[in-house]
């Protein structure tokens, strides 16, 4: 595993974040002189990678290629995997990625003001496509297998990581890099602000995001990148691996409804199906790790298909998100590492800003404080506008 | 701008972006292979030349312009 984010640009970093409550909110002046009706924004910061990386390589790289970049780094280190075996074997690549907005908004004010696309740079049309990340990733570590992005709004990296698990099983690849990105910068959540779905709690940005409180007022934009290694199993021992965990279900629907507004349904029908395939009684997930991003729709559903499926079964449920905002295209990858690290370490992370419940949060166990607590099964729900659904569950190794 | 300040002006900045020792440019080296340009890079070098000295060269006119000395000349006439 490895990540970039708001919360560390380490494991450890990130761990410690969790552990201690901090939240990676700030209200971004820079937005408010745009005209954004909120300035609230995920910290992150976009890594230096001159001396690392050639610069061939760097300029065809947009900011959620580079957090991609660290957080591989990282992940295959972790891995034990170096570049030698990177050379010697087909490794797939599948990662969440939705937009890349600035490289594109950048290269069209060059063509309108300079009216010469040779201006746009080398750089423009690398940086500006959907695949950036999986392009960008691919030819920095030689990768040979599957190579695809998976833009499945901000469930991305939720099926990235459940398609790699299943092209896995199918015998397909044996080893598989996947995750997910989201970009950060203020052009590419301009026109999401531009919906009212964004919080506007700037006088105290680190209680803004405050997924299941009756009080939310809207979500909190956030980014950087999050890795897994998914790796078959008797390959993984094979090859001495450090073997963490094991993807024990992928669960997905579609609500077919409506493009932003969630369904109880759809969401309920992605944690059946991922419950079924991992062929286990619900009993025996110890955590679980909510898409909630909160809104005040959003949140609600979730909270009632939560309660569907596990009723009056009182097991933790958080968003991270309530320290993260909501890292989009990157959240369902970088939410897997975050419960994993609350696995690895015998605690589940605040949800923080929890104060007062609603009707349907009420029915939920949400703690609003730090507790510790040894789980080795989770389940990690993702949703995104359109309707996509997907439910990962882990279990511990 | 003089000539020799603009001599240095270019093998400064084009040294800084390509991240090479500005001490290998020489006059009658050749461009791609001293700053290792391939054909997207050397994109790059004429964005660099547009916002550094306001000169736009079109991609058909580098076969004119292949060493460092007819760089300067070429900017030269047109700075």
């Amino acid at each position: 595993m490895g990540i970039w984010s708001c919360l560390g640009k380490s494991l450890d970093e990130v761990r410690d974040s969790l552990y201690t409550g901090k939240s990676g909110i700030i209200l971004d002046p820079v937005r408010k002189e745009m005209g954004f009706r909120s300035g609230l924004t995920a910290k992150v910061d976009i890594p230096d990678l001159k001396g690392i990386l050639s610069r061939s390589q760097r300029a065809f790289m947009p900011e959620q290629a580079k957090y991609a970049y660290c957080a591989t780094v990282e992940a295959l280190r972790n891995a034990g995997i170096d570049q030698d075996y990177l050379d010697k074997h087909d490794v797939g690549l599948l990662y969440g990625n939705d937009s890349a907005v600035d490289p594109a908004v950048r290269a069209v004010d060059t063509i309108r003001e300079k009216k010469d696309t040779t201006l746009c740079g080398s750089g423009a049309i690398f940086q500006s496509m959907n695949s950036t990340v999986t392009m960008n990733l691919g030819t920095i570590f030689h990768l040979r297998g599957i190579n695809l992005t998976i833009s499945g709004a901000c469930a991305s990296g939720s099926h990235a990581i459940g398609l790699g698990a299943l092209l896995i099983q199918t015998g397909l690849q044996d080893m598989i890099v996947c995750g997910g990105a989201q970009e950060v910068n203020p052009f590419s959540v301009g026109s999401f602000d531009g919906i009212s779905a964004f919080s506007t709690r700037e006088d105290a940005p680190e209680k803004a995001s405050r997924p299941f409180d009756r009080d939310r007022d809207g979500l909190v934009p956030g980014g950087g990148a999050a890795t897994v290694i998914v790796e078959e199993y008797e390959h993984a021992v094979k090859r001495g691996a450090p073997i963490l965990a094991e993807i024990l279900g992928y669960g997905f629907s579609a609500n077919g409804e409506h493009i932003s507004s969630p369904n109880v349904e759809g969401p309920s029908k992605s944690l059946y199906m991922a419950i079924e395939r991992a062929g286990i009684s619900i009993d025996e997930i110890g955590y679980i790790n909510a898409h909630a991003t909160s809104t005040h729709v959003g949140d609600t559903n979730e909270a009632k298909a939560i309660y569907n499926v596990f009723g009056d079964r009182k097991i933790e449920v958080t968003s991270t998100k309530s320290q993260t905002g909501h890292e989009m295209w990157m959240a369902g990858a970088s939410e897997i590492i975050y419960s994993m690290l609350m696995m690895k370490n015998d605690f589940i992370a605040a949800n923080i800003n929890f104060e007062n419940p609603d009707e349907d949060s009420a029915k939920l166990l949400i703690p609003s404080k730090r507790i510790e607590k040894h789980f080795d099964t989770f389940l990690s729900n993702s949703f995104g506008f359109g309707g996509t659904n997907a439910t990962l569950i882990v279990r511990n190794m | 701008m003089e000539k020799k300040e603009l001599i240095a002006k270019i093998n400064s900045v084009l040294a800084e972006e390509f991240e090479v020792e500005e001490s290998i440019i020489t006059p009658e080296a050749n461009i791609k292979k001293t700053l290792m340009l391939d054909s997207l890079s050397l994109v790059d070098m004429l964005v660099l030349i547009e916002s550094e000295f306001g000169v736009k060269i079109q991609p058909t006119e580098l076969v004119k312009v292949q060493t460092f000395e007819a760089l300067y000349d070429y900017l030269a006439e047109r700075v």
